[in-house]
């Protein structure tokens, strides 16, 4: 794969963390910085070949505080920037991810989730750090968060989490489970015209008059370090010049606020699902990540048994696609939602269906649910 | 200060181990071989906790265990933290008649990455509290649990999976962290390095480190046939040559005093014994880049560098310093 360039076009086959490197390489990604962890340890050690031969840079971080705390740094200075991690390290990293939020810095992290908690089961699927993800560092924020559930969108959800971070200046996840990222299958890198990078704002204004945090429809133009305007960047509360204001409730009000209103304002740009037989579905599953392939199936066969199953397929996690599933709430009888949890979106969809009865299907361990485990709640709950 | 602990090889070998057989290192794995010899010095009750890491997940693969003493597997990071916990809980439950052993001892177990990189921090804290534990690290020079990745322990122009020898780089850049001299730089009452091919060396460090009244820290070398792509029947003899090569040279310091170990001051006293690198480095396929043309600077710089350091602590151990060699 060495030597050929920053875009791969054409058909491939790779696993999940190699085509989420790849991904990130073509989003414009020009700094890695990540610790090893399984299962994620195959983007750093892909970006370790990658990123010097394209003159790009990879680092070795001493642990995960250090590799999210390089990673804003290197946003700050100019660069697209990314981590990547597994449970564990997402944990450290939390609070740096509460600085990147206060400090509106775009970056990428991939949180390949296994088994927790603490060491849990480091070569095996998981989904519990969804709600981690939405909640995992202190105070208020919006965040999002995209689930790839196989390779192909390893690649494209990665694109997209630069495309997001870079136009909210928000650290976007890549949530990804064990199995999307170790699973082998062919992924096609489409050329260079179909794909569509976004880049960060840039002020246009003298830097006299440059205020770093004067929002320009929400979110404020980004100068980086070098570019000559003056700047100052605080995990304090802070004005619009970027100073610190600790003791104003209005400061902080007017800052928290915009925070989360820059996401939620946005939430219809910015969240995706996957519909699947909808339309007069009595049933509806409603999965993310490899389990969502497990119910796609499911709801096939469902189908073929005369019962009228669909599948709402979440892509995007955070911010949580609630209007989607507040609309198949009102037309389906049941909702059924699989998770490799004790129990974590289930909560979001329940709060979004309201009367609507919803069916968790837990699952923990090595692998996800069968279809045919899916299967039978639909036809006990049809 | 110590006592003149005596010990013949039947009395080791009579020993009940601590670290029990049937665990899943790899074959010629040099940490295991560590781990059996350190144990065989213990000197009473011993807890152990022990980092994230290869050690930890051989040892213990449910539903068996290899340690026949009390165990914890903390997280990466905080092995020296968790001993400081349960050293200090220890003492005070002692001194309120709680328990009733007279002595129990701590010792923290972890890899280079658990001590070189994300385990420094809290290693750092719990030396600079002063808590009466010995920290040992087993250092192959990698994370090889995660698959060959590089450390801060990793030597200059080893091929790691993250620092792939090729066409850009000559395998790692950056020179191994020296963590034992970091650590007497803590003004530490005992810090020691040691190598299992001189495992009498290595029992009498070990048992030292215990008795020392106060933190005590042992740097072992650990040979790992599959990440330096070493024949796993040569471990012990590349434990030897590292020695022999002055790359990894055995010393003590004792409240800072520096004092070479007798393997080491046999190259000190005769320089003409001490080996080149190139003998160290070329049985190893982690280094078989540099013997090609393209990266045959590399051998030099690493044979720079180990001069460089051996002669810096031969002065540390108040040795004449000896003429340059080779």
């Amino acid at each position: 794969m060495s030597k050929k360039g920053v875009l791969l076009t054409g058909a491939h086959f790779m696993n999940g963390d190699i085509a989420c490197a790849e991904g990130a390489i073509v989003a414009g990604c020009r700094f890695f910085a990540g610790y090893p962890i399984t299962p994620a340890t195959e983007i750093a050690e892909h970006l370790s070949e990658r990123m010097p031969e394209i003159g790009r840079i990879y680092i070795q971080m001493e642990d995960e505080i250090a590799s999210i705390a390089a990673v804003i740094g290197a946003s700050y200075a100019g660069l697209k920037a990314m981590t990547a991690t597994s449970g564990p390290g997402f944990s450290l990293m939390q609070e740096n991810i509460g600085l990147a939020i206060m400090t509106e810095t775009p970056c990428v992290i991939v949180d390949i989730m296994r088994g927790g908690p603490s060491t849990g089961q480091p070569t095996m699927p998981g989904q519990q750090d969804v709600m981690q993800a939405r909640w995992g560092s202190h105070g208020d924020y919006e965040i999002i968060a995209l689930a790839p559930s196989s390779v192909q969108e390893m690649f494209d959800l990665t694109i997209d989490a630069f495309n997001l971070a870079e136009t909210y200046r928000v650290p976007t996840l890549l949530l990804a489970d064990e199995i999307v990222a170790h699973m082998w299958e062919k992924i096609v890198i489409p050329t260079a015209e179909k794909i569509r990078i976004v880049n960060r704002k840039k002020p246009n204004v003298s830097p006299e008059e440059y205020l770093p945090f004067m929002p320009d429809d929400l979110v404020p133009p980004m100068a980086c370090f070098g570019e000559g305007y003056r700047f100052h960047a605080t995990g304090l509360t802070h004005d619009e010049h970027g100073y610190p204001k600790t003791s104003s409730s209005e400061v902080q009000e007017r800052l928290v606020k915009r925070l989360c209103e820059k996401i939620r304002r946005n939430e219809d740009k910015i969240m995706r699902v996957e519909e699947v037989m909808l339309d007069d579905a009595d049933v509806v599953v409603v999965a993310y990540g490899i389990v969502a392939r497990a119910a796609l199936s499911a709801v096939r066969k469902a189908r073929e048994m005369g019962i009228k199953a669909g599948l709402l397929r979440l892509i995007t996690l955070w911010p949580f696609p609630q209007n989607h599933v507040a609309k198949i709430a009102g037309s389906a009888k049941r909702i059924i939602v699989p998770e490799m949890n004790c129990g974590q979106l289930v909560r979001e969809v329940e709060r979004a269906a309201k009367e609507t009865s919803v069916v968790f299907l837990s699952k923990l361990g090595e692998e996800p649910h069968t279809p045919m485990e899916i299967l039978e709640a639909i036809r006990r709950n049809s | 200060m110590f006592s003149e602990w005596k010990f013949t090889t039947k009395d080791i070998a009579e020993k009940p181990d601590l670290f029990l057989s049937g665990h899943r290192a790899c074959a010629g794995c040099g940490p295991a071989t560590v781990l059996r010899l350190i144990m065989k010095a213990t000197r009473g009750p011993t807890i152990v906790t022990n980092a994230t890491g290869c050690m930890e997940v051989v040892s213990s693969i449910y539903p068996y265990t290899s340690w026949a003493t009390p165990w914890v597997h903390t997280a990466f990071e905080n092995a020296a933290a968790n001993a400081s916990g349960i050293e200090a809980a220890l003492k005070i439950m002692r001194k309120k008649g709680k328990i009733k052993q007279e002595q129990v001892d701590v010792i923290a177990f972890a890899g280079d990455g658990g001590t070189y990189d994300i385990g420094i921090q809290a290693l750092s804290g719990a030396v600079e509290r002063g808590h009466d534990f010995l920290f040992v690290l087993y250092d192959n020079e990698a994370y090889m649990n995660t698959g060959i990745q590089r450390s801060g322990g990793t030597p200059l122009g080893a091929s790691t999976t993250t620092s792939p020898a090729g066409t850009v780089i000559p395998g790692k850049l950056e020179h191994k962290k020296p963590i034992a001299d970091i650590m007497v730089a803590h003004d530490m009452p005992y810090v020691a390095t040691a190598s299992p091919y001189y495992w009498r060396d290595l029992l009498v460090k070990v048992r030292r480190g215990i008795e020392v009244n106060g933190p005590a820290f042992l740097h072992v070398f650990a040979p790992c046939p599959r990440g330096w792509r070493s024949d796993p029947a040569k471990s012990i003899e590349l434990s030897r040559l590292a020695v022999e090569t002055c790359i990894f040279p055995l010393w003590e310091a004792v409240n800072g005093e520096y004092q070479l170990s007798t393997p080491s001051k046999v190259m000190a006293l005769s320089p003409q014994k001490k080996k080149p690198a190139k003998e160290y480095l070329e049985v190893q396929g982690r280094f078989r880049h540099l013997f090609t043309p393209k990266y045959e600077k590399m051998l030099a710089e690493i044979q720079r560098i180990t001069d460089e350091r051996w002669n810096r602590l031969l002065k540390r151990c108040g040795m004449v310093q000896p003429a340059k060699t080779a």
